[in-house]
């Protein structure tokens, strides 16, 4: 069970809407992830042009909680506007704090990051601030009482996977709430491993909508979260250096 | 006498009819949609859309769209 804020959530897949290749792919691979809160952005609506579907529309409201980001937001007064408008929607009053700092890297700006969640906490959001993995930034956040972290694993879209495992495990330590691997999440392999280094879920979006067949990846990603949250639980074997064997030495058939 | 508003960053002549941003949405045919209006800059709560469309009145209509 995932509590974020009081909020309980049995799923600890978090899923991006943006980017898949039709609204029935997109279906079938929410259903298939069992995630139940889907991040959607916030836009100015284009009225001029025919009514296109809209995903959010048809989803089932009772079965999903909305995590709204507010990509486009390069400073904390914008990124404080774009909550302030998701929430007006009635529909939300969880946010995900996306402000770039890099229009190549697509890497979160700290100091806005930082001020945007000690506003938005002041207005009585529940803040889930996406975060470069720096140590000490995500220590000043969980000290100003947000609600969850999410540490990157890589730049945003990039598919790298987990490029500092050190520096999200000396998050995951020291966070006093959950901590959520958002970013950069390429395979299933990379969400088992955050789950495996303790982390408390993994919001991703690209490695799904652009995997080839993205429903069967949504599925290849829950049971990958699910499998590395029940290893980190499990609790693993130690490393070592040199083999150790698995049968027994003793009562050896002779030669 | 005729209203132009900006809607969505665009020059809108809103008919006649239209006195109220609940009317505007109507005649847009968006009221069933799932959005949200500001007005002036200042965002309007759902009990609000009563309130008057007049000239020179900067709207703007957002909603949810795909995003990660």
């Amino acid at each position: 069970m995932l509590q974020i804020a009081d909020k309980k959530f049995s799923s600890r897949l978090l899923l991006g809407t943006g980017k898949y290749v039709s609204f029935e792919t997109q279906k079938q691979a929410v259903a298939v992830s069992e995630a139940d809160i889907l991040t959607f952005a916030v836009q100015r609506m284009n009225i001029f042009e025919a009514s296109q579907p809209n995903f959010l529309e048809q989803l089932d409201l009772d079965r999903y909680t909305l995590l709204p980001n507010t990509a486009g937001a390069s400073t904390a007064e914008e990124a404080v506007h774009i909550a302030k408008l998701a929430k007006a929607s009635g529909l939300c009053d969880m946010v995900k704090v996306e402000i770039i700092g890099c229009s190549r890297s697509l890497l979160p700006d700290p100091v806005e990051t930082l001020r945007a969640s000690e506003m938005l906490l002041e207005e009585g959001f529940i803040v889930l601030p996406y975060t470069s993995d720096d140590v000490v930034l995500a220590r000043k956040l969980c000290n100003l009482g947000v609600h969850a972290i999410m540490p990157g694993a890589a730049p945003i879209g990039s598919g790298h996977g987990i490029l500092n495992p050190l520096n999200l495990s000396l998050i995951i330590e020291q966070s006093n709430v959950p901590v959520i691997v958002d970013a950069g999440i390429g395979s299933p392999k990379d969400a088992a491993y955050a789950m495996e280094l303790g982390a408390d879920g993994v919001l991703l979006n690209t490695a799904v909508s652009e995997a080839a067949d993205p429903v069967k990846m949504a599925l290849a990603m829950k049971l990958a979260i699910e499998a590395g949250h029940l290893g980190y639980r499990a609790g693993r074997m130690p490393v070592r250096d040199y083999g150790v064997a698995s049968s027994p030495m003793e009562g050896l058939v002779p030669n | 006498m005729d209203k132009t508003i900006d809607l969505n960053g665009k020059s809108y002549s809103v008919v006649p009819e239209v006195e109220t941003v609940q009317q505007l949405l109507e005649h847009l045919k968006l009221s069933d949609r799932i959005l949200i209006v500001e007005k002036n800059k200042e965002i309007l709560q759902k009990d609000h859309y009563g309130a008057p469309i007049m000239d020179r009145d900067q709207i703007e209509i957002i909603h949810f769209v795909g995003g990660g």
